[in-house]
């Protein structure tokens, strides 16, 4: 395919073969007929928007600490001053408990990002089947 | 402790001759930085080896790799300066600079490893099929390149005369520099991916074995928060003398921090502004709360967006072990952030005298000095954690600026001289375009280093940060999940975001050196300071001033708007690929639509 007579579109492997140790399942149309399930717009939407919700449900509940913190100081000072073992209330969660909390949602993202992943291969394979 | 330890502890260090344990320690980082680069140079031959390090780097050692880079002299030094002086507020940047990796994470390692493009401006290039804008994006990286370089080139001058006092500053700032260019020169990205991995390792024993031996000593982190006592508690603070294992406090001096305004949030670095304006302390807070946003928007995005931190994720053999590095990327830098503002909490106690001076001479040294205390103490157990400290301080400023050199150099090899100046050059004579370009960059930057002795880490790594924040991750953010979006309006949003950016921080610092240069001499010849028309407008109008100092809140949002604007307007020239290149991004590399794609691309040469 040449864009408008442009220059390629440039991509590192134009230079330098994939490495032996990737491994692909070429599951598209070898002869690049773009007619089939993979290429299709059903198929991309279905996609993007699966991951994009992933990644938005994840994000959000980064987002409600991140922002809800400093909103806390705002509203709720005494309580967030309150001590707990010397820190106050505030240092604890910000210097200290941020971070498992933020490694939780990173965790839970990569898992379930995995598995979207795998039963994206499933869903291709399965369309490329019924519309072939 | 009695008086008579107040007293050492007060004569410590500054006229100190050399410590050879320091001196020891040091040299062994220098001398194992410089051997690893030439163990790896031996195993990079290729030039994908010198430009993503073959691809093939291994989660664990890739992670250690992005951690080593990532925390630079601000982080290991910096953030306990800063939580020193400035207390809770200060907490935000060593959350954020951890935190900021999920959005990174979430968004978008994945598509952009899956991209398979080989640098920012490659994906640039690649997303848009527009050589125009690859120039536009090269410019960016060489720009957030060399901003976020200077603060490393001041942490090794002030690092090593620190270590020998008497050394020129610029001495420090040539012998890192010339170390950390012929690692680059010889190994390229691969022969820095070892040494980095091994330098994470060395700042984190460097920052938590001494904490934990101070922790002994002088009371846990808690305790120590316990003395400084906020506006809630009933009881006074306890100022006591301590024995071993106790907490304990010396007076603080005038210039110090109020406890109060210390221990809680909206303290003194997000109501300056509003201080300034003689705002009262219920009027200022609503503004310190915009303030703590902006720059959290700032940090979090600015990670995103940074373009040394980027270009690690090509190095990933799939989309999947780059998803997998993020995740330990956060818990490697995000263990280690725990410990930077623990030095600030027991500086505050133990070593107030350094708030009489400010920057490197004061609580930004603050890491470098707390294991003295022990030295006093203790001897030579002392003296051995600070050559650990001192050690970890080269770590960092020698990872940082090896990444920051990595993604330079790939620019000018790769991006310019590849693709812009000679596209027909075979791999070969790019690898050694590579070298030169190393040799160039290292020598500019060793050269602008030497130049900011008087300039502020923090701030100028915070500088940076707002500028990719607004410039690179609005870019990538939009590119990989929009496909409305066209050349036109991608940078246009990214060059208005990024110079309006870098408008308002030029602006902040310019009226703050201008301040501070007026304030010094008012002070000398006795008279009050009467406020020039600028620092005057921003005294009259705080809100500007925090917008202005902190502008991530609204150009990012700004940056965004306008891509989706312009690009609505221009959506004729949406690329003609474009379902494609969004299959490419988002679908699994098991579908193996990436090769399809590039087989296409390079279809009609063949």
């Amino acid at each position: 395919m040449v864009l408008d007579g442009k220059r390629p579109a440039p991509c590192f492997h134009e230079s330098f073969p994939p490495l032996s140790g990737e491994t692909h399942i070429p599951m598209s149309d070898p002869t690049h007929d773009h007619t089939d399930f993979i290429h299709s717009e059903e198929f991309l939407q279905g996609l993007m928007s699966r991951q994009l919700k992933l990644s938005i449900a994840c994000a959000t509940a980064f987002i409600v600490l991140l922002f809800g913190l400093p909103l806390m100081n705002y509203l709720a000072p005494e309580l967030m001053a309150k001590r707990v073992g010397g820190f106050t209330l505030t240092w604890l969660i910000l210097g200290v408990l941020f971070f498992p909390y933020v490694w939780v949602i990173a965790k839970w993202f990569i898992v379930r990002s995995i598995a979207l992943e795998e039963a994206e291969v499933q869903v291709a394979a399965e369309g490329n089947k019924r519309k072939p | 402790m009695n008086l008579t330890a107040f007293h050492l502890l007060a004569a410590a260090a500054p006229d100190k001759g050399i410590d050879p344990w320091i001196l020891a320690f040091s040299a062994i980082t220098v001398v194992v930085t410089i051997w690893m680069g030439f163990r790896s140079a031996k195993s990079s031959k290729s030039a994908s080896d010198f430009f993503v390090a073959g691809r093939s780097v291994s989660v664990g050692w890739n992670a250690s790799a992005i951690s080593g880079e990532y925390l630079s002299a601000a982080s290991f030094m910096g953030i306990a300066g800063m939580v020193m002086l400035s207390g809770y507020d200060a907490l935000w940047y060593p959350v954020c600079y951890a935190c900021g990796y999920l959005f990174l994470l979430l968004f978008i390692a994945g598509p952009l490893r899956r991209f398979g493009a080989y640098t920012i401006p490659d994906f640039a290039e690649g997303r848009y099929d527009s050589p125009v804008f690859r120039k536009i994006a090269v410019c960016f990286v060489l720009f957030i390149g060399f901003f976020y370089t200077m603060p490393q080139m001041k942490g090794a001058g002030v690092t090593l005369a620190y270590i020998f006092p008497g050394l020129p500053y610029w001495v420090g700032v040539l012998v890192v520099g010339a170390v950390i260019t012929l690692n680059v020169a010889l190994g390229g990205m691969k022969g820095i991916t070892l040494v980095q991995a091994v330098q994470y390792w060395i700042k984190m024993f460097a920052i938590s074995v001494p904490i934990f031996v101070l922790m002994f000593v002088y009371g846990g982190y808690g305790k120590n928060l316990s003395l400084n006592q906020s506006a809630a508690d009933s009881a006074p603070a306890i100022i006591q003398a301590a024995d071993s294992g106790e907490a304990l406090r010396k007076p603080l001096p005038e210039k110090a921090p109020k406890d109060e305004a210390w221990i809680a949030p909206f303290g003194p670095l997000t109501t300056k502004a509003a201080k300034a304006a003689g705002l009262t302390p219920e009027e200022a807070k609503p503004l310190s709360l915009l303030y703590t946003f902006s720059l959290i928007i700032a940090i979090v995005c600015g990670t995103a967006g940074l373009p040394h931190i980027l270009v690690r994720f090509y190095t990933n053999p799939d989309g999947i072990a780059a998803k997998r590095t993020t995740m330990w990327v956060m818990i490697l830098i995000g263990v280690f952030y725990v410990f930077p503002p623990v030095f600030g909490v027991l500086g505050r106690n133990l070593l107030p005298e350094l708030y009489a001076a400010t920057g490197s001479k004061g609580p930004d040294k603050v890491v470098l000095e707390l294991p003295v205390l022990i030295a006093r103490k203790y001897g030579t157990l002392g003296s051995v954690l600070s050559g650990i400290t001192c050690a970890g301080a080269f770590a960092a400023f020698m990872s940082t600026f090896s990444g920051l050199l990595v993604s330079m150099t790939s620019a000018l090899a790769h991006d310019v001289y590849g693709r812009m100046i000679r596209p027909q050059s075979s791999p070969e004579q790019r690898m050694r375009m590579f070298k030169w370009c190393a040799v160039l960059v290292g020598g500019v930057s060793v050269l602008l280093g030497s130049k900011v002795e008087q300039l502020d880490i923090n701030f100028m790594v915070g500088q940076a940060f707002a500028i990719a924040a607004a410039s690179y991750f609005p870019l990538l953010f939009m590119s990989v999940w929009w496909r409305g979006m066209t050349t036109t309006g991608a940078a246009t949003g990214m060059l208005s975001g990024g110079l309006c950016a870098l408008a308002c921080v030029t602006l902040t610092s310019i009226s703050d050196i201008m301040a501070k240069t007026s304030k010094a001499a008012a002070e000398l010849s006795n008279v009050t300071w009467e406020p020039d028309a600028l620092n005057a407008f921003w005294i009259g109008h705080p809100l500007l001033r925090i917008l202005a100092e902190q502008p991530a809140l609204w150009a990012v949002p700004l940056a965004i708007t306008l891509m989706i604007v312009v690009s609505k307007a221009t959506r004729k020239t949406i690329p003609a690929d474009i379902r494609m290149k969004m299959l490419v991004l988002h679908a699994p590399e098991a579908l193996g639509l990436k090769q399809e794609y590039i087989q296409e691309h390079q279809g009609p040469a063949h």
